[in-house]
């Protein structure tokens, strides 16, 4: 017994020092990001709801049901609703292409993608004003048809979809391009017809990544501010979206209606980091590509 | 199991003229191709030698640039794929992930129009027939990622055979396993082949895989077509040098031809040769074909670099004195010993004069 616990030692002990020198560098690390995440993530969300009760529930309520706050939510869900599922459809339809397609100028394409993230929202939001704007390229021949782009809900959407744009194809493409084509192959040969195939082999395939993109897209869709605060020119109860009406309360100094509003957008994000944990967790293998083959 | 064969008379395959160009290079350059009734037919050749474009051709995965396929008399040159009614096997079987075994091999009845749809219970019955046939009752719930190569695979098959296509096509269908699985899967299908009876094309780089398991053999090389023929005839009576050197170990030796007569380097090899054949030629000898003599006899000479058992007999590597190896099959029982020379006799080959 003696001798087996001797003939242990010398391993046991010139383990210990490193795995304490591990222990210690690992603690410091933790503790670093963590002081890191409670100052800039946590303090600052924290902030916004104490902020927002200040006055209790009903202070929170009443700024909430005050007619433009109201506005700037419905005008923040319709143009969500109409910017999503328009990236949903020119998402699929760019990572079918670059995913199961050859052909010249892909690695263009792939680059103008990512176009949006690089170019700062406000400067896009300007082009916008500068082609559809009243002093703009195509200005006066839209104000003479009477088309409303610029300042009203077509230049919102607009902008919203150009930042809005890489989300669905990014998380889509290296996924598609992963699967190939021999699952789509398959199903034509087996006498289905194009539709068919997208619709029974491609998206049951791609589905949890779609769902993925769809929540990030959605997520800034209704956060963006920066190229929707030029395009939309602040018209209160009209062109107001969620996060300009909070800049505008936040600049009369109307605190609590302020954090009242910027609360929705908190929960949104919360959400928003819930679905994606739970789709990762869940679903690791079909968002990365067939890990799971 | 009678069923599946009854099911329709089986039809050939006629590949006329069939050319495909890609990014400039040809992949297929006018080839003709014949596939009997219920024959099974190899597509075999190196990599790029454009057997899968061809597969693929016929399959209408890829159009031609120019030719047409025939499947009996239909002319299905401008048949989209959905229409061919082909059973296509892919190499790495490409099961739809998402769907048990059950719902692969159902897929092809249940995407039919509703007017040829069978019932859900018809389709339940010829899915289990199916998975009889290939050996995996008891499957149908598990999904592709459950299953192991070899079952893939055979999942694959059964899948492309319930649509009951008219021809049934596998791209190199055991390039994927290992070689236990391979071999035990080639006498299977050989078997899956003749209850079914239906005219039956794969693709395979592997010369032993095409010589064991076709009725006829086509040799693909840079897009054409060197010789189509049965086991034998590829072997014993190759068309080019190219399906000599292809199908398997070859020394080539330059060789006169003369008065009906071969000679390499002056002595005469028992080889016969039209009396009308005169000039240079290039003897292609198999490692059967050649003997270890003494010293100073046979036809050529050489060193002993190399002893290695293959099966019941040994290969001996034997170094040519122009630079060039060659193998000699002799007896397991060898006095022989590397670094000796030896003189080597040839007693058969096959000769292709110069062009």
């Amino acid at each position: 017994m003696s001798d087996m616990s001797a003939a242990l030692l010398p391993s046991a002990r010139s383990a210990a020092p490193v795995a304490t020198e591990r222990d210690w560098v690992r603690r410091l690390t933790i503790a670093v990001a963590l002081v890191f995440l409670v100052l800039f993530l946590i303090l600052p969300l924290a902030v916004v709801f104490v902020e927002a009760f200040r006055r209790g529930w009903e202070g929170y309520l009443a700024a909430l049901q005050e007619a433009d706050a109201w506005a700037a939510i419905r005008l923040t869900l319709n143009v969500a609703a109409i910017s999503v599922p328009l990236n949903v459809v020119f998402g699929l339809a760019a990572s079918w292409a670059i995913a199961k397609f050859e052909f010249k100028g892909k690695s263009l394409l792939i680059t103008l993608i990512d176009l949006p993230f690089s170019v700062s929202p406000v400067v896009s939001g300007l082009i916008y004003l500068l082609l559809f704007g009243a002093q703009g390229l195509w200005g006066p021949w839209l104000m003479a048809h009477g088309i409303k782009i610029a300042f009203a809900l077509p230049g919102i959407v607009l902008a919203t979809v150009f930042v809005t744009f890489p989300f669905v194809a990014r998380q889509l493409i290296p996924l598609m391009q992963e699967q190939g084509i021999a699952e789509e192959e398959a199903a034509l040969t087996l006498g289905a017809s194009g539709w068919r195939t997208f619709a029974t082999v491609t998206l049951p395939n791609i589905k949890w990544g779609l769902l993925y993109g769809v929540l990030l897209c959605n997520a800034r869709a209704m956060g963006e501010f920066g190229a929707v605060s030029v395009v939309s020119g602040h018209i209160r109860g009209l062109t107001n979206t969620i996060p300009l009406h909070v800049e505008i309360l936040y600049n009369e100094y109307n605190f609590v209606a302020a954090f009242a509003v910027a609360s929705l957008l908190a929960c949104l994000a919360l959400l928003t980091l819930a679905l994606k944990s739970f789709l990762e967790w869940r679903h690791g293998a079909d968002l990365a590509g067939g890990a799971h083959r | 199991m009678a069923r599946i064969a009854e099911q329709r008379q089986a039809v050939d395959i006629r590949v006329a003229g069939v050319t495909k160009v890609f990014a400039g290079a040809a992949a297929l350059d006018d080839v003709d191709l014949d596939v009997r009734p219920g024959e099974l037919l190899a597509l075999l050749g190196p990599s790029g030698s454009g057997k899968t474009t061809l597969l693929r051709i016929i399959a209408g995965l890829v159009e031609a640039d120019r030719g047409q396929v025939f499947f009996g008399g239909l002319d299905a040159t401008t048949l989209p794929v959905q229409k061919r009614q082909v059973g296509f096997v892919f190499q790495h079987y490409a099961l739809f992930r998402h769907m048990s075994v059950a719902g692969n091999i159902a897929y092809g009845l249940q995407v039919r129009e509703r007017a040829s749809r069978p019932s859900k219970a018809e389709i339940r019955r010829r899915t289990s027939e199916l998975l009889d046939l290939v050996q995996l009752s008891g499957y149908e719930s598990r999904f592709p990622a459950q299953l192991s190569g070899g079952q893939r695979q055979r999942v694959a098959l059964a899948r492309a055979l319930a649509v009951e296509p008219r021809v049934l096509l596998l791209d190199e269908p055991f390039g994927a396993l290992d070689a236990k699985v391979r071999k035990d899967l080639r006498a299977w299908l050989r078997d899956i082949h003749e209850r079914t009876g239906k005219t039956t094309v794969f693709v395979t780089h592997d010369q032993d895989e095409a010589l064991e398991l076709a009725d006829r053999v086509a040799v693909l090389n840079q897009g054409h077509l060197e010789q189509v023929g049965t086991p034998d005839e590829v072997q014993d009576h190759p068309a080019t040098p190219f399906v000599m050197a292809f199908l398997g170990q070859a020394a080539r030796f330059p060789a006169d031809i003369r008065d009906g007569r071969v000679l390499v380097h002056g002595r005469s090899v028992p080889v016969a040769a039209p009396r009308a054949t005169i000039g240079q030629a290039s003897l292609y000898c198999r490692p059967w074909h050649l003997k270890p003599v003494a010293l100073g006899q046979g036809h050529v000479t050489g060193s002993i670099s190399g002893i290695r058992r293959l099966g019941s007999m040994r290969r001996i590597e034997v170094s040519h004195v122009d630079g060039t190896k060659l193998e000699v099959e002799v007896p397991l029982v060898t006095s022989l010993r590397p670094g000796e020379e030896i003189g080597l006799e040839i007693l058969d080959g096959v000769f292709f004069p110069s062009s």
